[in-house]
């Protein structure tokens, strides 16, 4: 093991880790707010990155007004998910709302064979973030190096938006007690469309970097990370916004650890990422970062 | 906190279940139902032979899948009838899936009664339908499914491309005459066409070297993963003069162009799955100089009848492909050796076109003129092998391996 391989596997797996985080903070703001998983989210994830390429493939967009664009509409596609299968179901036991959202997420994986097929799309090749940079013997593109500070910025950014404004005083106050906040005047439901646009944008957002990095987009790109994001999300609290952040950063580190030291066990990375969610959820069913939350008889 | 956690977990077991199912669901609208070749004319059992079509069209191979059937396709419009009746494909898509698989073909055979069945790409699909094809006693034409264990023990199952063990055997000889001395080798857990299609190149690299530690790094990968920046990393520490990636054609790129990202500038070579426009599109100028090896080349047709299908198909594919696919004129191989064994059979009877094919000799392919060995693979020894430049495949050599 030399410090310069080392350095390298330290940064793929900075990198890799943050861009989990972003996608996991999506699963925990909805959890935090709705009690929720919304198991559509990954699949979101994918329809940005489709998004993506029909607008710079399609529509020949130059790459920073695609890049709003997606996020416009994936912000659209989130809140339309929000309003037509959870909305309704909002009083609803929270098993049919559960199961609402994993039908949400096999209607966009198939609804995206049907209108993209099954065959791999290229994402397009930004240059901005494709390019590859040395230093020294290290080899790595823009888009390994900016994820984890964009993951940084945007993590700041919502904490910001929820400690600070007013909606985030109201989204706090809507996942302490769902009921009270209403009595209180709260609008819920545009409270719960905002934590969604956030949400959804951090998936766009995550979705351009994923497929700068990983450039074959197809109907199933989203099952794989949507699962890890969600396991990032409970190790590092669910509910918990930076612990979404921490636990994307852990998850990421160690698959990418894994290889590093156990190279006959490159093929269980996978495996190992649903073995670290059931000790966490066995160990410390809270997470890292999770409040200690008391259920009330 | 209990109810929680008993939640989540139930729900994990719930996923994981999903997940495991949601493949095989996620077939387009196109594929809950078979498609029929002869939709117009539905045709009653007497004047219609039915002809199974067996490849993905969705999932990992559904490129590869749909070049494939291209060329069935192909073939059934040039040779549309067999002892005076109309051949009729029927279409089903077994999503590069090893349980879809075994259900596909189970359709074809119990439900559309088909006489005999062409695919699949991919080898793993293939060995999954084996047992099914060989107790229904319907005898199955493989196109470009190479691992060996697809006909292996299994007497109604033949194909028209050559088998792993000799490609990886050409392979390994390229590499060692470029000066090779040193290969890393990279697989798909779980996919036996990739694990088989390595492990023959690793055998014949370390005969060929003749040194056992020429192979420095043999890592793993499995389905849907993204992320091949840590084994390449690793990879890349032990400084290889090759790396052979026998992968999908929609995994290959994302190695091809994480591994140039990465600055590595070994050799990178892989299979015949990567002979797909996807490898160029995806990977853009990372694909440069990536070596494969493949069953033909349009550039060198080799028999009469490969000389028509050129030029006819060469027709059909303008504007949508740059150059004729290897899988594709092996598809058409596979429809017309299935048919000419049927004429000659003289009836629809499994065990009778089983015997016909069988007893095919000097049968004028595209792709060469065909034998079947005893266990039911063409007796092929000649490998094209090609390379990508200005974002083309381009032919390099062609390779006799006894």
């Amino acid at each position: 093991m030399t410090g310069q391989l080392f350095l390298q596997q330290l940064i793929n797996g900075i990198s890799l880790g943050s861009l989990y985080a972003l996608l996991a903070i999506g699963y925990t703001m909805v959890y935090g707010i709705l009690r929720l998983i919304n198991f559509a989210h990954g699949d979101i994830f994918m329809m940005a990155a489709y998004f993506m390429i029909f607008s710079i493939m399609t529509f020949k967009l130059p790459w920073f007004i695609a890049i709003i664009i997606v996020i416009v509409a994936t912000v659209a596609l989130g809140v339309l998910i929000e309003k037509t299968a959870y909305k309704p179901l909002r009083n609803a036991p929270r098993m049919s709302i559960m199961i609402s959202a994993i039908g949400a997420s096999f209607l966009l994986e198939n609804l995206a064979t049907y209108l993209f097929t099954g065959v791999p799309k290229g994402f397009p090749d930004i240059k901005v973030l494709t390019t590859a940079v040395k230093l020294g013997s290290l080899s790595l593109t823009i888009a390994t190096l900016i994820t984890p500070f964009v993951t940084l910025l945007l993590l700041y950014l919502v904490l910001f938006i929820t400690n600070k404004t007013k909606i985030g005083m109201a989204m706090r106050a809507v996942s302490k007690d769902f009921e009270t906040a209403k009595l209180m005047g709260i609008n819920i439901n545009k409270v719960i469309s905002s934590t969604f646009v956030i949400g959804s944008s951090l998936a766009a957002i995550g979705a351009i970097l994923w497929g700068s990095r990983y450039p074959s987009i197809m109907p199933l790109t989203g099952v794989m990370p949507g699962l890890k994001c969600f396991i990032a999300a409970v190790l590092g609290g669910i509910g918990n916004t930076a612990g979404a952040v921490v636990g994307g950063f852990i998850l990421g580190m160690a698959e990418i650890m894994l290889v590093t030291f156990l190279p006959a066990f490159t093929g269980y990375r996978d495996a190992m990422a649903f073995v670290i969610l059931i000790v966490v959820l066995l160990v410390k069913p809270t997470g890292l970062l999770g409040e200690k939350v008391t259920d009330k008889v | 906190m209990k109810k929680v956690l008993s939640l989540l977990l139930s729900l994990l077991m719930v996923l994981t279940l999903f997940t495991a199912c949601s493949q095989p669901n996620n077939g387009g609208p196109s594929n809950q139902e078979p498609q029929t070749g002869g939709e117009e004319e539905p045709g009653t059992e007497e004047d219609v032979i039915k002809i199974g079509v067996f490849e993905p069209l969705t999932g990992m191979n559904g490129g590869g899948g749909q070049q494939e059937l291209g060329g069935i396709q192909y073939a059934n419009k040039m040779y549309p009838e067999v002892l005076g009746k109309k051949i009729e494909l029927v279409v089903v898509d077994n999503k590069s899936d090893k349980g879809e698989a075994t259900t596909a073909v189970t359709r074809l055979i119990e439900k559309d009664k088909v006489v005999a069945i062409i695919g699949s790409y991919g080898s793993a699909v293939s060995i999954a339908a084996g047992d099914i094809i060989k107790n229904a006693q319907i005898p199955a034409m493989g196109a470009s499914c190479t691992n060996p264990m697809v006909t292996q023990g299994n007497p109604f199952y033949f194909r028209a491309c050559f088998l792993d063990p000799f490609q990886g055997k050409v392979m390994a000889t390229y590499a060692v005459e470029q000066g090779a001395k040193t290969a890393a080798v990279i697989m798909q857990n779980g996919d036996d066409y990739s694990v088989g299609l390595a492990n023959f190149f690793i055998d014949a690299f370390k005969q060929l070297t003749g040194d056992p530690n020429s192979i420095v790094d043999v890592s793993e990968f499995q389905l849907n993963e993204s992320d091949f920046n840590a084994i390449l990393t690793n990879i890349k520490a032990k400084n290889p003069d090759v790396i052979f990636a026998p992968s999908a054609a929609t995994t290959a790129p994302l190695i091809i162009k994480q591994a140039r990202d990465l600055g590595i500038d070994a050799l990178i070579m892989g299979g015949d799955t990567w002979e797909n426009p996807a490898l160029i599109d995806v990977a853009g100028e990372a694909a440069e100089g990536v070596v494969l090896s493949t069953f033909f080349d349009e550039n060198d047709p080799v028999t009469n009848e490969a000389k028509k299908f050129v030029e006819g198909y060469k027709k059909e594919l303008a504007g949508k492909e740059p150059i004729i696919p290897a899988v594709a004129a092996l598809g058409y191989d596979a429809y017309i050796l299935l048919r000419d064994a049927i004429e000659r059979a003289g009836s629809t009877d499994g065990v009778a076109i089983r015997d016909a094919l069988k007893a095919t000799k000097d049968f004028e392919g595209v792709t060469g003129i065909i034998n079947f060995t005893e266990e039911g693979d063409a007796d092929k020894n000649l490998a094209v092998i090609k390379t990508i430049k200005d974002g083309q495949f381009v032919f390099v050599d062609s390779v006799e391996v006894q």
